[in-house]
């Protein structure tokens, strides 16, 4: 064996080894995901089939009213579980942060719930927000007879019940993100600025904080691409119900595809849920590799 | 040894369990089935039908997918079904049967059906929905009346209020279960069962023309009329005597809310039965049931069937038939539906071994198709295509649980809705 040929060999080996999985992902990802553009433009019921049709998919589509309170669910969901979600996770990231006794113990009581999956989560908030077995009944039964929350059964309130069992599930888990981002950050500049006579919550507000931006912005990320893909915790949860009243884009993607053989208007649905998170992560990924080069 | 001689033996091996299991073949036919009976009763029923083909020497292989309630296993039937491998039969129903023969992958069974009768054997409107272009493709399996009321007499008796025969009557039952201090109707807050109540009430208050014209064939202007009007009324007048933890309840919980006496009255298909006698109790004495108020003399169905995939072996495509024809057999529609809760889809059967609900709705099954007011179930899939079906669905729950929307806005959304195509 030349030398010359162990050296190529040496820097072929790598991508030969890499080359079957990733010819796999690409094809298993990007070209279904081509698929599903295709199929969004034909005429597919039952089973798939490619009659063109144009974008009377999309016209369809955005003509049901159904997906219009599947949109409007998701921008009040995205925006309550990401923004409640965040403050909440930095709220208690930064107490537990305090140098307090069993750190260790209360880090994993708030982080536990992230071990469970959203099936479970959104079955046990089910019961907990059933107005006839869980909160109103307890606080009933302890003799406030006027006590009435019944937001799960309520259409216009439902949502909302999805937003409380969202983020008591990732809260931990941001608190958890935000615990690592303020370890990193050097005593030294805390110190310096107590010695400078500055207060505790200005030290969290003017220096700590705008220190954590890049978590801030990880954390964003993962949030907002859970939100778009929120289904198994809306299926145990309300199940889309009352009614349609939270449906979300991916269960209506599910209900279209799946049990009404809309199979086309169901891969428009999918396309347009993919173009919503391809806005958000294309131009973070971009300023994300630009800042690396650099 | 050496490695080509390991090779060979391997492949002489091969090349006998392969022959081997196709003289098998050749024997005996193999039907793959997508079912999903798997409750006592069902599967009790299944192992007959089972029974029945390997007397003739058939082997039985079940089509199982978990979960998803019937919607996984139907993924997995359409890329079976794309990729040329389908099953010998599927548990498929109503329109959902011209769905899959508009893809052209049906077997004709006009063959199996000559022989055994079946135009005979089947009201029309049972054999239309078995038939796609004319040609038998399906097979039914039973029966399921929907329109029923289902009671608790101690209930009844505690509130001094009679079964109700009527809309008027019935809110006049709930009005004194109501100041009984009990759930007057019980009922379980999800799309399909909203919908089976809203039928219920339709058939009552708008009679069988009125819910065909509406319902089946969708026409704008009866759906805009003033019988719909009344039709919403009168059922968003219904919500009134459910309980606020309707929304999200299973069909058979609610059923539980009957039997346990918390509930007087709930309104659902015969599958209802199947609760109250797993709970021990007796029809007419423990429960009544009675057709759903205004609806004795008409009756809304909901039938299982088996649509038939083309197969290409020539001794599976034997095995097809077979079960198709036992199927239809009166040992098997007897066996299955004294199990089920339903009535068999053969006319002329022997009722002898059924109790009294379920000879009542046989009698009534017969009456209604001769005076042409057996009309097929919405909720269950037996009317219209399932995308149409879904955006009804989806209107008549919104009207129900939106307490601000009027019938005008439900009627305006329902002609939209009826377009769905």
């Amino acid at each position: 064996m030349s030398s010359a040929f162990a050296t190529r060999l040496a820097r072929w080996m790598p991508r030969l080894a890499v080359a079957p999985g990733f010819a796999l992902s690409f094809a298993f990802i990007y070209g279904l995901i081509a698929w599903n553009g295709v199929l969004s433009f034909s005429a597919s019921r039952l089973l798939p089939n490619y009659e063109f049709v144009g974008l009377a998919q999309y016209v369809a589509l955005f003509e049901s009213e159904r997906w219009h309170v599947a949109l409007v669910n998701l921008g009040i969901f995205s925006f309550l579980f990401i923004g409640v979600g965040l403050a909440l996770g930095l709220f208690l990231a930064i107490l537990l942060d305090q140098k307090i006794r069993a750190e260790g113990a209360l880090r994993t009581i708030y982080l536990y719930p992230m071990a469970l999956s959203f099936i479970v989560t959104g079955t046990a908030w089910k019961w907990i927000l059933n107005p006839g077995l869980g909160l109103e009944h307890l606080v009933r039964g302890w003799g406030f007879e006027s006590f009435s929350f019944d937001w799960l059964v309520n259409p216009d309130r439902a949502i909302y019940t999805v937003v409380i069992a969202g983020v008591w599930q990732s809260a931990g888990f941001v608190m958890a993100l935000f615990l690592a981002g303020l370890r990193g950050i050097d005593d030294a500049i805390l110190k310096a600025a107590q010695i400078d006579g500055a207060t505790l919550p200005r030290i969290y507000w003017r220096i700590v904080i705008p220190s954590l931006r890049p978590v801030f912005f990880s954390t964003l990320l993962v949030l907002a691409h859970i939100s778009i893909k929120s289904f198994d915790l809306v299926m145990a949860l309300t199940a889309g119900g009352p009614g349609f009243a939270t449906d979300m884009p991916a269960t209506f993607m599910y209900a279209m595809s799946f049990s009404r053989g809309q199979i086309g208007l169901g891969a428009a649905s999918a396309t347009i849920m993919l173009c919503t998170v391809a806005a958000i992560v294309v131009p973070y990924l971009y300023s994300e590799l630009r800042g690396a080069r650099r | 040894m050496t490695p080509t001689r390991t090779t060979t033996r391997a492949l002489h091996i091969a090349a006998a369990a392969t022959l081997f299991c196709a003289s098998l073949a050749a024997r005996a036919g193999e039907v793959e089935v997508l079912h999903y009976w798997t409750s006592g009763g069902e599967a009790k029923a299944a192992s007959a039908l089972k029974a029945t083909l390997q007397g003739k020497g058939h082997s039985w292989k079940d089509f199982a997918v978990a979960g998803g309630g019937g919607d996984s296993a139907m993924t997995v039937l359409k890329s079976r079904v794309v990729s040329g491998n389908a099953p010998a039969a599927a548990q498929i129903k109503g329109p959902s049967i011209q769905e899959w023969g508009n893809e052209g992958v049906l077997a004709n069974l006009d063959d199996v059906a000559k022989a055994n009768n079946w135009d005979a054997l089947l009201p029309k409107v049972v054999s239309d929905v078995m038939k796609h272009k004319g040609h038998y493709v399906a097979v039914p399996v039973n029966v399921h009346r929907v329109n029923w009321l289902w009671a608790n007499p101690e209930a009844l008796k505690k509130a001094n209020a009679k079964m109700p025969t009527n809309w008027d009557e019935f809110f006049v039952t709930a009005e004194a279960l109501k100041k009984a201090g009990l759930i007057a109707v019980a009922h379980g807050g999800q799309n399909w069962q909203d919908f089976t109540t809203f039928e219920s009430v339709a058939l009552g208050v708008g009679g069988a023309d009125f819910y065909r014209k509406a319902l089946v064939q969708l026409d704008a202007a009866t759906i805009k009329g003033p019988t719909m009007l009344k039709v919403l009324t009168t059922f968003k007048k219904v919500k009134g005597y459910t309980d606020k933890n309707a929304p999200g309840r299973d069909w058979n919980l609610a059923t539980a809310m009957v039997i346990r006496g918390e509930a007087g009255m709930q309104l659902m298909g015969d599958w209802a039965k199947g609760e109250f006698i797993a709970a021990g109790k007796a029809p007419g004495k423990d429960f009544l049931c009675a057709a759903a108020p205004g609806t004795a003399n008409a009756f809304t169905f909901n039938i299982d069937s088996f649509a038939m995939f083309k197969i290409k072996n020539t001794a599976n495509l034997q095995a097809q038939k077979d079960m198709a024809a036992a199927i239809m057999s009166p040992e098997f529609q007897e066996t299955f539906n004294l199990n089920k809760g339903s009535i068999p889809a053969r006319l002329n059967m022997d009722m002898a071994k059924f109790d009294d609900c379920a000879k009542l709705s046989s009698k009534d099954f017969v009456a209604t198709a001769k005076g042409n007011t057996l009309v097929p179930s919405i909720a269950h899939g037996m009317a219209v295509s399932s995308a149409a079906e879904g955006a009804i669905k989806d209107v008549v729950s919104q009207f129900w649980n939106t307490d601000t929307m009027t019938p005008e806005q439900a009627m305006d959304r329902l002609v939209a809705a009826a377009k769905t195509k």
